[in-house]
């Protein structure tokens, strides 16, 4: 690792502040990918600002139907979070399934958004719900946030402050996790709220995370695990890496879809 | 056995500071003065070293020095060898290649050491080596052994031509032959060995230290055999002489036999050390291990088995090719061969075995023993043969071993191998049993119903430990003797120090040497202490691998022992005026047989050291030392069943049961030797199912980081059934034969066969990966 400083602010105002008064800087949440990555000397950030204590972007809140996920909580809070389960249990289980204990208890929802590692599990999550991705600036919709692979919509020093989104009535997610790693080798996450019906799949897409448009159709008319089965997965576009070619990830697709679907109930 | 004696499930002395994170490892050594070494390393599988331009390295902040290859040559440090001759069958001995500790002129694999840079700081160190400029011409590379034996393939050394290293037989070919063309039935198969990264936990470590004013050099390292680090590096290396070379290998955090070897690494920071004036420190990270570490295993080979009519093994024949990676390691030519093909006949009565090995070089890691070393692919090859040749042949695969077992022992196998005892059977039946073999097809029909595939295979392995009567090994080729040695030296007050040429890295010998002592001689296991892993504190000794601790190390100690005791003895009898042989060693008192007269243990020692009322004539003190050269191999066996439902939709093998019956000889702490068996499956498992060194058609590591080499982990285990059926060992003291390996060798057939049974479907590869398996079942439906 090379030098850099750390600041740890407690309001957003202060974190914007501090991330524009020095040149290179960069927010880090849990640090999950960031700190190996600067162990790896990839990256060089000159100073850190640390979000994990900026109250305003910390815990769980549920008003209604409208679900408000500050984007510096952890994925064990989460994960454990008994309005939450009984909510939206999908939820929870996501972010059950992600790494182990001690990446749970350091990395955060806003910090996998914002990465958009094409292996994360939240991209999945925040595309399923049409969450709404809240940052310092501005709002945006989760179909425009997630833009090909560690790519998003954010602009230079934009920090994701929250993840919002209406419950919906049924959600499950299934996830296939990379022998090695733990990542999602493929994750889908379903979700429906009256006659609208959405698939989003992760771990799987050469360009990150995406939805399945003809699961959505066949779902829509027929929530049904049995309603993928005459669905033919491509293998193109799909990643293939020494774990998986994209034949056995087109293949983890569609039983994973059937298997969050089933999850969902 | 008493409560802390021979039998006792004593628990570990060693713990204590290992759980309360006090280890003291080499990476935790602080010495004045001491510095970080940081190594360049060849991106490139193969190419030429143009330059190295160091000058602006050289003034950054914090640097001592920058040192490569052409320095290190100039200094007339040698290059690093293979310490086991193996002839090929033309009587030419194995080609080495050189490998020089800095590589001078030529980089062979991606990791290649090519320059040291110490500095103040370990970050300092590394920033600087990012200024060091090597101008590298890259060269075509070759990753498969079968396709560096090609013709046009990129050649390695110019010392082995084709890059062949070796083409070694064994066995008889003429009568293997012919006994299969007479075949009633000949099972043929290809056999892959998937190449493993040994990972231990620590990582490996160096602490080069050269005192000018005594001319004398320390190095602490993490070696499983610190003497012989020692030897080599004194003798082939140049780096000093061995009385002006102390190596100490301190608590070291798990080995796998990939710290039997000498590395680059201790060889550069010792001369590093002279050439700075500094202690020169170097611990690897996990990537450089991953690319550095001595890698295991790697084998292609085609098996030929043959059978009469009635289902009995008539001959074996073997083709192996072994990828022994860019350089020939310190072991590596005796891996694939006399820890191998000697195998070969497994637990059956084989009239005929040839088998042939080439030993290959490639633009890979070195390749050594790794846990089991040659052994799992022997074990591998035969019992995925004899499970295929039972389907074939319409048996079960229980009856087909079992026709076959040798039942008389000693038994002469066609290659080399005399097993002294045995009973196959008893650890089949009680493995079939504790499994409820015979209720599997109820399970099978249940899962099936649940939409899941059952299968159930087993393995019947057997391996030699209690390496090596020097005697054999030696006209065998190997460099060294393999015996070991003890010091036992009792203390005025009776309390004992054992020092012993065995070295503990994960064992637990400071509480089974231990326990060895308190049956002996009624001490308790604390006023104990077992001293080992310091050439200056310990009488020479050969180290720790091959699962030789306990029936070499430990006879070794009992050779002492007898002798400590004979004088004690004397004393006694002298003290007590009884007749020596009236007297009796119980409980820790010195008894005269049949009399109510009793010397405590101390008072003995006591007055040994006092030496006021001796016998006459007899020297003071109680002190005694003994070397044991084993008579033969140890012959641990036993059989392994594993039981998996496979999701046709994912590939996903779960194991729903695995059960080891073991066949290790007498047993000095079972707790011990289950927690052995347990790593040992647990890395069978990670072989069978997860693990596998990926390289790139350009040599480029894949699985250089956890996030892409798949280690087992404990949510991947079932719970083990585990039970011994033990025969003692004839050929040794304490009738042991040896755990550490067991587990590795005898669990990876026992899953692909029960896979392979499940899904029905031969044609599988380990590690059996999700996707492996699940393209099996699509290609058999």
């Amino acid at each position: 690792m090379y030098a850099t400083s750390y600041h740890r602010p407690s309001s957003i105002s202060e974190a914007a502040a501090l991330l524009a008064a020095t040149d290179e800087a960069k927010y880090v949440s849990g640090g999950m990918t960031l700190i190996p990555t600067m162990k790896q000397r990839l990256a060089a950030p000159a100073a850190l600002v640390d979000l994990r204590h900026v109250a305003d972007m910390k815990g769980i809140h549920i008003d209604g139907s409208r679900v408000r996920i500050g984007a510096a909580t952890p994925h064990a809070e989460v994960a454990a979070s008994s309005a939450l389960r009984s909510a939206c249990p999908a939820v929870t289980v996501l972010a059950g399934l992600i790494g182990d204990p001690h990446v749970r208890h350091m990395g955060t929802i806003g910090g996998s958004i914002a990465n958009n590692d094409p292996a994360a599990d939240y991209p999945a999550l925040a595309l399923a719900l049409g969450a709404t991705i809240v940052t310092d600036r501005r709002e945006i919709a989760a179909d425009d946030f997630f833009t090909g692979l560690f790519e998003t919509a954010l602009e230079p020093g934009e920090l994701v402050t929250a993840i919002t989104f209406d419950l919906p009535e049924k959600a499950g997610y299934a996830k296939f996790r990379n022998p090695a790693s733990r990542y999602a080798m493929t994750g889908v996450f379903v979700a429906r709220r009256g006659g609208s019906v959405r698939v989003a799949v992760t771990g799987a897409g050469a360009d990150g995370v995406f939805r399945q448009a003809d699961m959505e159709a066949a779902l829509a008319g027929n929530w049904s695990a049995d309603a993928l089965s005459g669905i033919a997965v491509p293998s193109s576009g799909l990643l293939s890496d020494i774990h998986g070619d994209s034949d056995y990830r087109a293949n983890l697709v569609k039983v994973m879809a059937k298997r969050a679907v089933l999850a969902a109930g | 056995m008493g409560i802390e004696g021979i039998g006792a499930r004593v628990t570990r002395k060693e713990d204590k500071r290992f759980l309360t994170g006090k280890g003291r490892y080499t990476d935790d050594m602080v010495v004045p003065g001491m510095k970080y070494a940081y190594f360049i390393r060849s991106p490139h599988a193969h190419a030429r070293i143009l330059s190295i331009d160091t000058a602006a390295a050289q003034a950054m902040p914090g640097v001592i020095g920058i040192l490569d290859g052409k320095q290190l040559l100039a200094d007339g440090i040698g290059n690093l060898i293979c310490g086991w001759m193996i002839h090929s069958k033309d009587g030419s001995p194995m080609k080495m290649g050189a490998w020089r500790p800095l590589a001078a002129d030529t980089v062979r694999y991606v990791g290649d050491a090519v320059a040291i840079v110490v500095a103040d700081t370990l970050g300092e160190a590394r920033d600087a080596a990012e200024a060091v400029v090597v101008d590298y011409q890259p060269l075509d590379a070759v990753v498969e052994a079968v396709d560096a034996l090609k013709d046009g393939a990129p050649q390695l050394h110019p010392e082995a031509a084709n890059n062949l290293i070796f083409d070694w037989q064994i066995g008889d070919a003429s009568s293997t032959d012919k006994a299969i063309a007479e075949a009633a039935h000949v099972t043929t198969i290809e056999i892959h060995n998937n190449r493993l990264a040994p990972n231990p936990m620590e990582p490996r470590a160096t602490l080069g230290i050269y005192d000018g004013a005594e001319d004398h050099f320390t190095c602490y390292t993490t070696s499983q055999n610190p003497h012989v680090a020692r030897l080599v590096m004194s003798a082939f290396y140049n780096v000093a002489p061995e009385n002006k070379l102390r190596v100490i290998a301190p608590d070291v955090g798990g080995g796998f036999g990939s710290k039997i070897f000498i590395y680059p690494e201790e060889v550069v920071c010792l001369w590093a050390s002279k050439k700075t004036g500094v202690p020169v420190k170097w611990t690897s990270d996990r990537t450089e291990a991953f690319l550095t570490d001595a890698h295991g295993r790697d084998h292609v080979s085609q098996v030929k088995m043959a059978f009469d009519a009635d289902n009995r093994i008539t001959a074996l024949k073997v083709d192996t090719v072994a990828n022994l990676g860019a350089y020939m390691s310190l072991f590596s030519s005796s891996v694939p061969t006399y820890l191998y093909a000697t195998l070969l006949s497994g637990q059956y009565a084989i009239p005929a075995i040839h088998a042939n090995v080439r030993t290959v070089y490639t633009n890979t890691a070195p390749v050594d023993a790794y846990r089991g070393a040659g052994r799992p692919e022997a074990t591998f090859l035969l019992e995925r043969t004899v499970e295929t040749a039972a389907r074939e042949l319409g048996v079960s695969p229980a009856e087909l071993r079992r026709i076959n077992f040798i039942r008389e022992f000693p038994h002469q196998t066609p290659v080399i191998m005399n097993y002294d005892a045995g009973d196959y059977e008893a650890s089949l039946n009680a493995a079939m049993a504790a499994a409820d073999w015979n209720g599997f097809a109820a399970r099978k029909a249940e899962a099936a119903g649940r939409g899941k595939k059952r299968g159930i295979g087993m393995s019947c392995y057997i391996e030699a430990c209690g390496i090596a009567p020097s005697a054999a090994v030696g006209s065998l080729g190997a460099g060294v003797g393999l015996w070991e040695s003890a010091e036992v030296r009792v203390n005025a007050v009776g309390t004992v120090e054992v020092l012993t040429g065995s070295h503990s890295h994960g064992q637990g010998h400071e509480t089974t040497f231990a326990q060895l002592v308190a049956e002996r001689l009624g001490v308790p296991i604390d006023n104990v202490n077992i001293v080992h892993g310091d050439t200056d504190k310990v009488q020479m000794g050969m180290g720790t691998y091959g699962s030789r601790s306990g029936a070499v190390g430990m006879s070794a100690i009992v050779k002492a022992l007898d002798k400590v005791e004979a004088k004690a003895k004397k004393i006694a009898a002298h003290l007590m005026e009884a007749d020596e042989s009236d007297i009796v060693l119980e409980n820790g008192e010195l008894k005269v047989a049949g009399t109510d007269k009793a010397l405590p243990w101390f008072q003995v020692a006591l007055a040994a050291y006092t030496a006021h009322n001796l016998p006459s004539g007899m020297e003071p003190g109680l002190k005694e030392g003994a070397f044991y050269d084993p008579s033969n191999f140890t012959f641990p066996a036993g059989c392994y069943i594993a039981e998996v439902e496979i999701d046709p939709d994912t590939g996903t093998t779960d194991i729903v049961q695995f059960v080891a019956a073991d066949d290790f000889g007498n047993i000095i702490n079972p707790m011990i030797v289950e927690g052995q068996v347990h790593g040992g499956i647990a890395q069978g498992i990670g072989q069978a199912l997860l693990e596998g060194v990926h390289y790139d058609e350009n040599g480029q590591l894949l699985t250089a980081s956890f996030m892409d080499y798949a280690m087992p982990r404990a949510d991947d285990l079932p719970s083990f059934k585990l039970s011994h059926q033990n025969t003692p060992c004839p050929g040794n003291p304490l009738g042991i034969k040896g755990c550490g390996e067991a587990g590795a060798i005898g669990s990876p057939p026992a899953l692909i066969n029960a896979i392979t049974d499940a899904i029905g479907t031969n044609a599988l590869t380990m590690p059996a990966t999700p996707q492996k398996v699940w393209k099996a079942l699509q290609s058999a439906h």
